[in-house]
């Protein structure tokens, strides 16, 4: 019997003719411009529009070729679908026109004189190449285009490393590689991600956290430094145009549109190397700004289905950026679980931090839902079942959730409250040492029923302070930004170590380091997930800017020469980290029990101080000892060594007696922060023995680590 | 698009000159594949190809493919810096091997 060719089917034959271009009723799903046989499938959604028309250009030229009106008979319910033939797929750009009401009272906001992106492309052009001088006069700036959709994964699919075993790393694709000095040839792409590949496995990294890669508009709202002259453009991109294409600018190829292989590979390659990959994601708002704003999509399609609305037809502004998306639409939830169906299934993603995600919970008219179907339909999505789902738990509205977000048992959230705990810590604040213990423990305060990897502990993130900057700032110093300096957070608590910015006193900069190996030690001990930010590792500033999302300059380029120039901080992040990824005591998933339930004669975890068994938990202390018990690791399913961890943050050297091993095993030093380097840490393996085994001083400021084997 | 293939000791010899793109991709998938259905060993002469696109890779992937079930191998020749470049970033070059000119080529079968 003859092989059935796609030639036998019947569709694969138009019915319909405009101005030479064949077409025929189309497929209504899935959304969007799918390639089959012999063409494309185009459908969209609008519940208001009139009518509406499909707008086809060759690839960067100024008028369309041809505008397809659907008609009625190819509109089933509130979608469009036709199949056009004979289309080049490389050299295509579409986009449609809907006519229907201009009447911002009921949320329609139709004009039938714009071209509007399709929510759905798969990728977008006009951003081709990063800043590349647009052509202001276009009349269809983001085009929609087409893409391959065959990429050749191998064997390859996400990790599925448990979330407890991670150790991430937040960066920027342009940032991380775009400094002269990250030698790479393709600076500032995603194929220059790539060449850094070994320096993050050397590292002890095991998850990439990529700040926002789909398509934003670095032009928007770009304006002149008013001091310098200088270009500030939206370069952090917490900006979306299209939830489900790449940046084009981020890749070395998106100039010849291969911007989605060039990202696939990258994600392979870093899959090769047992590397996850982690997308910051925006479904808080889009690009389309507020009533003020450009109409580029959504605003044009269906104005009222896509944005939260007041009553007076206004934008709700709860992710303090002009619009709101209507998460909880069903047309609109729909979309944000295709999307990321899509991203898991067609790039291999392996999770999603979803930025403002306390927006997510919020009902169409803004009130905060008890049981948000969106957060409830993410955590128990078939093709998301693996997928890592993390909340930045609040948003610009006021809704602060952190330890109270909808988590269906799925959903881990970026720990706040932590990275608030740690630094007033870390500065010298007292009362704090209960907090402390939370926290250390994976802040079971918060997170009881859910576990410690439902926190993702961080001191730093791309917005605020790096951890350089924590200890050489009191204040924030933005007028870089061309906003009098008051953009950006005013509650930084962070201590300058005596002298604000840059300062040539030894004694300062000494500190400085060894709080950063501090700040490190803490969070790598610590149950739960740690989140490193790109550069924390090598001492990274920003000149105590802690708002840089506007700056394409060295205040958002990782420049690898600190490597060099802080290399006591580079080994020691390294060291730590690795520390902990070499050890499971540090990884529980649940919450220890403060007991020995394994009947090793220690119990999970045990509290200590100045004296062993006695913690201090007085008001005035700064002092807390933990020990872990190896015989417990991984909530006692493994073994390892026993750790012991002593964290003093007065201002004084003290004495520690520490706790008793059992005859057999002696104390290692594996960390004391107060030590010069290179004697800062141990090799791990390679620890020392302790000299006297029931106790040590612990320096002014500093942790000692030890291992008990 | 020129297209011009010729076997020497069993070895297709498949010689492009222009560029693969949408334009020219689908006469480039027909020929290629057609001619090699029977062939287990390829080599592809790009030296004259100034650009490959997505369309024109992924011809090269099919054949690719198409070679390897039958345990067979291809070999690019004179791939430019440039196209190198491209194939390496959209990770198109792993299935390949490269080597400098035609009687380089022959001599690794």
């Amino acid at each position: 019997m003859a092989e059935l060719d796609f030639d036998t089917r019947i569709d694969y034959y138009p019915t319909h003719e405009h101005q030479g271009i064949k077409y025929r009723r189309g497929h209504v799903l899935p959304f969007g411009a799918t390639m089959v046989p012999n063409g494309v499938n185009f459908s969209i959604y609008s519940s208001a529009a009139y009518s509406c028309i499909l707008v086809l250009f060759v690839k960067g030229a100024n008028e369309p070729y041809a505008e397809i009106a659907f008609p009625e008979e190819f509109r089933i319910g509130n979608t469009y679908s036709m199949i056009v033939f004979d289309l080049d797929f490389e050299l295509l750009e579409y986009g449609y026109r809907m006519d229907g009401p201009f009447d911002p009272e009921s949320g329609h906001r139709f004009d039938k004189s714009k071209i509007l992106s399709d929510p759905y492309a798969k990728a977008i052009g006009g951003r081709d190449k990063w800043l590349a001088p647009p052509d202001w006069d276009n009349i269809y700036s983001h085009r929609s285009r087409l893409v391959f959709e065959d990429f050749d994964w191998e064997t390859d699919k996400p990790l599925e490393t448990p979330i407890e075993d991670l150790v991430v790393y937040e960066a920027h694709v342009r940032g991380f590689t775009n400094h002269p000095s990250s030698g790479v040839k393709n600076r500032g792409t995603f194929a220059g991600a790539r060449e850094k590949i070994p320096y993050l496995l050397d590292l002890g990294i095991n998850c990439i956290e990529l700040m926002p890669i789909y398509e934003y508009d670095e032009y928007e709202h770009s304006k002149t430094n008013p001091e310098t002259g200088e270009l500030l453009v939206n370069y952090w991109g917490y900006s979306t145009l299209n939830f489900f294409a790449p940046k084009s600018g981020y890749a070395a190829t998106g100039k010849y549109g291969m911007q989605v292989d060039e990202l696939k590979t990258l994600i392979k390659e870093f899959h090769k190397n047992g590397i996850e990959v982690m997308l910051d994601v925006v479904f808080n708002h889009t690009a389309e700004g507020d009533h003020r704003g450009p109409t580029i999509s959504f605003k044009g399609i269906d104005n009222n289905t896509y944005y939260m609305l007041t009553p007076e037809g206004y934008y709700f502004n709860f992710s303090g950026t002009g619009n709101t998306l209507n998460c909880n639409h069903p047309v609109v939830r729909n979309m944000v679980l295709d999307c990321l169906r899509y991203w898991a299934s067609e790039y291999h993603i392996d999770g999603f931090r979803f930025d403002l995600a306390a927006i997510l919970g919020r009902a169409q008219d803004g009130s905060p839902l008890n049981n948000p179907p969106l957060l409830e339909s993410l955590a128990h999505d078939p093709v998301l079942a693996k997928c890592k789902l993390i909340a930045e738990a609040w948003d610009a509205g006021g809704l602060y959730q952190v330890g109270s977000f909808p988590a269906y048992g799925r959903w881990a959230e970026w720990n706040g409250k932590y990275r608030d705990a740690i630094r007033r810590f870390l500065k010298g604040e007292e009362g704090l040492i209960g907090e402390l213990s939370q926290r250390l423990q994976g802040s079971p305060d918060l997170y009881s029923t859910r576990g410690t990897s439902a926190g993702i502990n961080f001191i730093t993130c791309h917005d605020g302070f790096t951890l350089y900057d924590l200890f050489a700032y009191n204040e924030k110093h933005n007028e870089a930004n061309g906003e009098n300096n008051n953009d950006g957070n005013n509650d930084n608590f962070s201590w300058n170590c005596g002298c604000e910015g840059e300062t040539e006193d030894e004694g300062i900069n000494i500190l400085r380091h060894r709080q950063i190996k501090n700040a490190l030690s803490i969070l790598m001990v610590s149950q739960g997930v740690p989140m490193v930010l790109m550069g924390d590792e090598m001492g990274r500033t920003k000149y105590g800017n802690n708002n840089t999302y506007c700056h394409d300059n060295g205040l958002n380029w990782m420049n690898w020469d600190l490597i060099d120039k802080n290399s006591d901080i580079y080994y020691f992040a390294k060291h730590i980290i690795n520390f902990r990824r070499n050890h499971p005591v540090l990884r529980n998933r649940d919450h220890f029990r403060n007991s020995d339930y394994k009947n090793t004669g220690y119990p999970d975890i045990s509290f200590h101080g100045v004296h062993a068994w006695n913690a201090d938990w007085s008001k005035s202390s700064r002092v807390l000892a933990i020990m872990l018990d190896g015989g417990h690791a991984k909530n006692g399913y493994t073994t390892d060594d026993t750790i012991y961890v002593a964290i003093n943050m007065h201002w004084e050297a003290l004495p520690f007696e520490i706790p008793q091993l059992p005859e057999n095993k002696n104390w290692h030093v594996s960390v004391n922060t107060d030590m010069p380097p290179p004697h800062d840490f141990h090799q791990i393996n390679k620890e020392a023995v302790l000299e006297n085994q029931s106790s040590c001083i612990l320096g002014p400021r500093s942790v000692v680590i030890l291992v008990g084997k | 698009m020129e297209i011009k293939i010729k076997t020497k000791n069993n070895i297709l010899i498949i010689t492009l000159k222009g560029s693969i793109d949408s334009k020219t991709a689908p006469e480039v998938q027909q020929k290629v594949l057609e001619s090699s259905v029977n062939s287990k060993n390829v080599i592809i002469d790009l030296t004259s190809v100034d650009f490959v696109s997505s369309a024109g890779l992924r011809v090269l992937l099919m054949l690719y493919r198409q070679i390897k079930v039958k345990n067979g191998k291809v070999v690019l020749v004179g791939v430019s810096e440039e196209i190198t470049d491209i194939m390496s970033m959209t990770g198109f070059i792993n299935f390949f091997e490269i080597i400098d000119t035609v009687e380089n080529a022959l001599n690794t079968y």
